[in-house]
């Protein structure tokens, strides 16, 4: 498989929060605002690349039969690691992602690519899936969280992943006409769902065209 | 009487579905029969308050007490990997008829992020003192597993119907329409809110 090709499709064919639906919880809970769900994207790509690393560093020492044991102890000291971070130098953003940190561990994308691809394939082609689908997992982190702040603040805050300091922020809708329901948990589900269904929306009409073309290829010769 | 209280309120108003996000891949993987529905509660309710009794003695006898407790996460899904497997081998021996109806559900709560939730929840310190002692995690732990699936339950008796229904525009099909629906479930349940 081509490098690009591997890093590619981490990011679109096979987007993990909208293609696959995968990793769902941590996607729907930290969405509230921006900046936790760019936290917890940052969070899930360091994880995953570690654990993709270092998984496909040692695949060739790990049997057959206990090989979900061994991903799973892997994956779970590598979150805790980056936990204990994170309570070291972003204790502000630690403490909004609560428990969504620990449960990284349980996160499907982290332990799928794990089973699927690291265990499979070299140490660079690992690391490069990683990178891909941590990306596009962030990204699709962004998506809901950017849509869901704007409708229910009326505007977007930034603030230091650090420490937490307030930046810079601003509110285009006035106070009476946002709607808070979209920060609130329902607004999280029917907010993916909309954007669920506009990207399957994408997809069909571009295969559609894909289609359309083939044939109009073949009509022509 | 506040057992009555904790329990009511992990099922309708703190459920772990609905405000917490949690175990939201199986809800949409398993509830499109009911049967299926009702094998994976079962399921959960059995693994969420066994591996929480498993967890909490770990942590607060062993773990604790060492001054180890970061290694929690560690320990607490080895031994949720391992009370899966263990109660896996156990029904396909002793009660097959059961393992045929649960077995395939099983593996899959080990990735199920309710059943580390609670374990998690159920250690939780302040000030040194531990938020929930024995009985009281017992409840907490048994009627969220309860309220989990209560939601399986409703939804895939939903689901059923959505997949059957011919008006859903083509874009919104599977996972998406079952989203947007989950947020009306929610919308609904809010109503239980301030009731305790």
């Amino acid at each position: 498989m081509k490098k690009r090709k591997i890093f590619i499709d981490g990011i679109f064919a096979n987007n993990a929060a909208f293609i696959l639906f995968l990793g769902m919880c941590p996607t729907l809970a930290t969405t509230k605002s921006f900046m936790s769900a760019f936290g917890m994207g940052i969070a899930v790509i360091a994880t995953i690349i570690l654990t993709n690393v270092a998984i496909s560093a040692i695949r060739r020492w790990v049997p057959n039969e206990i090989r979900i044991p061994v991903l799973i102890v892997i994956i779970a000291s590598i979150v805790t690691i980056i936990e204990m971070l994170m309570q070291a130098f972003m204790y502000d953003l630690s403490q909004t992602l609560g428990v969504y940190l620990s449960l990284i561990v349980v996160n499907c994308v982290i332990l799928g690519r794990a089973e699927a691809f690291a265990m499979k394939n070299n140490v660079f082609d690992s690391f490069l899936d990683a990178l891909g689908t941590g990306i596009g997992f962030l990204a699709g982190l962004l998506a809901l969280a950017l849509a869901r702040e704007f409708l229910g603040t009326g505007g977007l805050a930034f603030s230091s992943l650090l420490t937490g300091k307030a930046l810079w922020s601003f509110q285009l809708i006035p106070d009476n006409y946002v709607i808070p329901l979209f920060v609130d948990a329902p607004g999280a589900f029917i907010m993916f769902g909309l954007l669920a269904a506009l990207i399957n929306f994408v997809v069909m009409k571009v295969a559609e065209n894909k289609k359309k073309k083939a044939l109009a290829m073949a009509g022509g010769k | 009487m506040t057992f009555i209280i904790l329990g009511l309120s992990a099922i309708l108003i703190n459920n772990i579905i609905l405000t917490r996000f949690l175990g939201i891949c199986p809800l949409l993987g398993v509830s499109k029969k009911n049967s299926s529905a009702i094998g994976m509660s079962l399921a959960v309710i059995f693994v969420v308050t066994m591996s929480a009794i498993l967890s909490y003695s770990l942590y607060m006898y062993v773990l604790h007490p060492l001054g180890i407790g970061y290694l929690k996460l560690v320990s607490f899904i080895l031994i949720i990997a391992s009370f899966v497997q263990f109660v896996e081998m156990f029904l396909k021996r002793f009660v097959p008829s059961l393992y045929q109806s649960l077995g395939i559900y099983l593996p899959l709560i080990t990735t199920n992020c309710v059943v580390l939730a609670v374990s998690l929840d159920v250690v939780a310190m302040s000030g040194g003192v531990a938020n929930y002692d024995f009985l009281t995690m017992l409840i907490y732990s048994f009627f969220t597993g309860v309220g989990y699936a209560f939601i399986l339950i409703i939804f895939s008796f939903i689901q059923e119907r959505l997949i059957n229904d011919k008006n859903t525009p083509r874009s919104f099909k599977g996972s998406a329409v079952a989203l947007i629906t989950i947020g009306l479930l929610v919308m609904a349940f809010m109503g239980f809110r301030g009731m305790i």
